[in-house]
């Protein structure tokens, strides 16, 4: 893939020119039977797709009061258009939000319509035929779930829930994409997405704790399976080993440790991400979210904290109590749920992020920092798309806009903001959000990122920024890889927490 | 051709409440398993009605989204409301005080009413991108609108017809008892075309009228930590485990 190149910034960022089918050879790797029929799909397009697309169709439309009503509620006003930063960054028609929904919607008005199945032309309804079946395939798979067409939305119409269901509906026929489906099998069979066994992931904890021994002097732990701890991390298993995501783990370990708080990590609940979303799958996305609560019964701990992770975060919050009981009010017949509410501590939200926990924490003047320590930063923040628009921090509307803002301040002294049409809920996606942080699609990646490059560096010219904060695996990932490309530094990008860790005064505790 | 109008009135405005109630229906019936509010979203049910209460009344998504498109949809929209509450005088006997008063501005709507829609059109037209999106029942349900009102507006301006007519003839409606329809070329295809609008209501994206209250997006509190949210199927899966 040594032939991908950025796209040239907009001299003034005015809406493209559109290019039809620029990006209609893009496809996601398809995946093989093994990892289909290991998380119960069909390994291989079944012969009798239509019929089962279509019955599947119905389906969620009974099923997801979303899917039906953005169906029909869209007026093709046009207001989304130019919102997504795959459009901005591919031209594709098809990349805008409404003509990705229309991909679906032209199908469920030629099947569930009467005037689609009269008069198909005249309200664009079309047959599902096999072409329609790989277009929905490289199209769903060219959208990153991250929201930002629904805010601009009369109707609120939420892209990233028809992606969903398009995906769900082609994974129920044996079309399913390799990189995600492979992951959600790696969480079943390993504990964690990127299929790190216990054993590897002691010795990294272990690694972990000489490498701040020797940085600081002082022993911060990095406890795993510890029966009886306040608190269990749940963070994307990416912290673990991938740069620059391990030093935000350093950051909450010396949080931790500054604050006293005994805590601990999950060998077999080791990842905080969660594909089933991805993908659409309710049941998978249950699955993998009822590991938490295993993992919080059997280490008996009283509070759950999740580390930086964007769409992790969005489950955690919005999804989890639905899921798993992780949160206030549980169902009066489950066992287990009951035995969760029991156990957790009601005086706190659960489950809490890292940085509500971190501002509460200096809020109470638990925390000393020597800002200094980042003044080699002057540092902007990108919000990432599933924390902000997808949940929320600290209890109030717009809480996860501030709470991290407030941290950055708190322990650097360098502190830019972005254009405001980029961030807060107008915030543009990294461009590897959303199942697409595959190699296959770093073409598509490269463009997606566009938007936030051009943003990036005006700040970089008239601020000199030099270091972007963000609080996702999936944003540090991608941006280390797309970056460099942009003719950035890839050590730019780093987590909330690794600025945490840098400037945290470790007493003795 | 008074009953003919009579019976497609009829016809139209029972296919309307039906299909109407129908869809509705579907909408309530359906459940949302997760919650998904677009956030910052408001944790309470009165932000919640607030901000419904934005979307419909100003449009608010719309204004963040593109000023040209908002200021035309909410000319269009608001001269229509207008409109239609001046309409309410061939419904009501006495004519109640306050459609009285608006009578006067009731006129002007109709005009910016049209110029609102024929704004929409152009940009649709226009516009690149949205002209991709179109499709035929696109353009089609704007000349719909178009030729509604200046339908109207004729009969206004141009060649009267015999309001008191029109009036006696929907008053006897109401009441089942047929009464004479001024004849009036104006007025027939004003009558025929909004039977056509009452015909394609629910099953077209006028539904975008009834579904900005439900989706789920919109409608939902920002509390997912603090309430526990179930609904339908999602909760049966509860008690298998
Ligand atoms: C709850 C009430 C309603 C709300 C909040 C609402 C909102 C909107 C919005 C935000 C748009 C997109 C912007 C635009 O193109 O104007 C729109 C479009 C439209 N609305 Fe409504 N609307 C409502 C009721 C109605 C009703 C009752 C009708 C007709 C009988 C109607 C007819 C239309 C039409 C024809 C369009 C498409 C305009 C175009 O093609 O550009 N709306 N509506
Ligand atoms: C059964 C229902 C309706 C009847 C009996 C009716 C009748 C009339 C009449 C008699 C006029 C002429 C007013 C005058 O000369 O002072 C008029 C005007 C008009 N109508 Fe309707 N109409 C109906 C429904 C509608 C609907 C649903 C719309 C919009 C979608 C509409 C839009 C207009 C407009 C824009 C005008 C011109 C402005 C005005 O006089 O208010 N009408 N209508
Ligand atoms: S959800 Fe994001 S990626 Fe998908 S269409 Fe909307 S703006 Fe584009
Ligand atoms: S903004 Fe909403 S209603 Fe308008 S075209 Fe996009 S999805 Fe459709």
């Amino acid at each position: 893939m040594a032939d991908v190149t950025a796209p040239a910034y907009r001299v003034i960022p005015i809406i493209p020119a559109l290019k039809p089918g620029a990006m209609e050879g893009v496809k996601s790797f398809v995946a093989n039977d093994k990892i289909q029929e290991a998380i119960g799909f069909p390994g291989q397009l079944v012969d009798d797709w239509h019929d089962k697309v279509i019955a599947k169709m119905g389906e969620l439309l009974g099923k997801y009061r979303s899917l039906k009503v953005y169906m029909d509620a869209c007026v093709h006003c046009g207001a989304c258009s130019d919102k997504c930063h795959y459009f901005i960054g591919t031209q594709d028609p098809k990349n805008m939000p409404v003509a990705r929904q229309d991909l679906m919607r032209s199908v469920y008005r030629r099947y569930f319509t009467l005037p689609g199945k009269l008069f198909p032309k005249l309200v664009g309804a079309r047959d599902l035929t096999r072409e329609v079946l790989d277009e929905w395939y490289s199209y769903f798979y060219q959208c990153s779930e991250c929201r930002r067409c629904s805010v601009f939305c009369p109707y609120g119409i939420d892209t990233a829930e028809v992606t969903m269901a398009a995906r769900e509906i082609l994974d129920s026929v044996g079309y399913g994409q390799k990189y995600s489906n492979e992951i959600i099998g790696k969480v079943h069979k390993i504990g964690n997405n990127l299929g790190l066994p216990g054993p590897a992931l002691a010795d990294t904890l272990e690694g972990l704790e000489e490498d701040v021994k020797e940085a600081t002097g002082i022993d911060v732990r990095f406890p795993m399976d510890v029966k009886g701890a306040e608190v269990l991390l749940i963070t994307p298993s990416a912290d673990f080993f991938a740069e620059p995501h391990i030093d935000s783990l350093i950051g909450y370990a010396k949080v931790f440790h500054a604050t006293g708080t005994s805590w601990t990590l999950s060998s077999m609940s080791s990842e905080a991400g969660n594909f089933g979303m991805f993908i659409g799958n309710y049941e998978q996305l249950r699955k993998i979210a009822l590991r938490i609560r295993q993992a919080a019964l059997e280490l008996g701990v009283k509070r759950i904290v999740v580390g930086e992770c964007g769409h992790a975060w969005r489950v955690a919050y919005s999804f989890w109590n639905t899921l798993n009981g992780v949160g206030e009010g549980a169902d009066p017949n489950d066992q287990f749920a009951q035995m969760l509410q029991k156990q957790l501590d009601h005086r706190y939200k659960q489950p809490m992020h890292i940085c509500e926990f971190t501002w509460d924490m200096i809020g109470q003047g638990a925390l000393s920092f020597d800002k200094g320590a980042n003044d080699k930063h002057i540092i902007t923040f990108h919000d990432s798309c599933n924390v902000a628009r997808g949940s929320s921090m600290g209890g109030y509307p717009g809480g996860q806009f501030d709470i991290p803002r407030n941290i950055i301040k708190a322990v650097a002294n360098n502190f830019v903001e972005m254009s405001p049409s980029t961030t807060h809920e107008r915030t543009f996606c990294c461009g590897g959000g959303g199942g697409l942080l595959t190699d296959d699609l770093l073409d598509l990646r490269v463009k997606g990122a566009l938007p936030r490059m051009e943003v990036l560096q005006q700040v970089v010219d008239e601020h000199g920024v030099n270091f972007m904060a963000c609080i996702c695996a999936i944003c540090k990932a991608q941006f280390t890889k797309v970056m460099p490309i942009y003719g950035f530094d890839r050590r730019m990008v780093g987590g909330v927490h690794q600025l945490v860790s840098n400037a945290i005064i470790l007493g003795d505790k | 051709m008074s009953a003919l109008f009579a019976i497609l009135l009829y016809l139209a405005t029972l296919v309307f409440i039906v299909g109407l109630l129908y869809r509705i229906g579907g909408y309530a019936r359906t459940p949302a398993p997760l919650k998904i509010p677009t956030t910052p979203a408001p944790t309470t049910s009165t932000g919640v009605v607030l901000r419904i209460t934005r979307e419909v009344l100003f449009f608010e998504s719309l204004f963040k989204a593109n000023l040209w498109t908002w200021g035309l949809g909410w000319l269009f929209h608001a001269s229509l409301a207008l409109v239609l509450l001046r309409h309410l005088r061939y419904f009501t006997e006495p004519v109640w005080g306050w459609v009285a008063f608006i009578q006067p501005f009731g006129i002007y709507a109709g005009i910016t009413m049209l110029l609102g829609v024929a704004g929409l059109w152009a940009r649709r037209l226009l516009v690149e991108r949205i002209r991709y999106i179109s499709t035929p029942s696109d353009h089609l349900m704007l000349v719909l609108f178009i030729v509604i009102a200046v339908s109207g507006l004729t009969m206004k301006f141009v060649s009267h017809t015999d309001v008191v007519g029109v009036k006696n003839f929907m008053l006897g409606m109401m009441y089942f008892d047929i009464q004479p329809l001024p004849e009036h070329p104006g007025l027939y295809v004003h009558l025929f075309l909004v039977a056509v609008l009452l015909l394609i209501f629910p099953v077209s994206k006028l539904l975008h009228a009834p579904g900005v209250f439900f989706s789920p997006s919109r409608n939902q509190a920002d509390n997912p930590r603090e309430k526990r949210h179930t609904s339908g199927w999602g909760k049966k899966l509860e008690s298998e485990s």
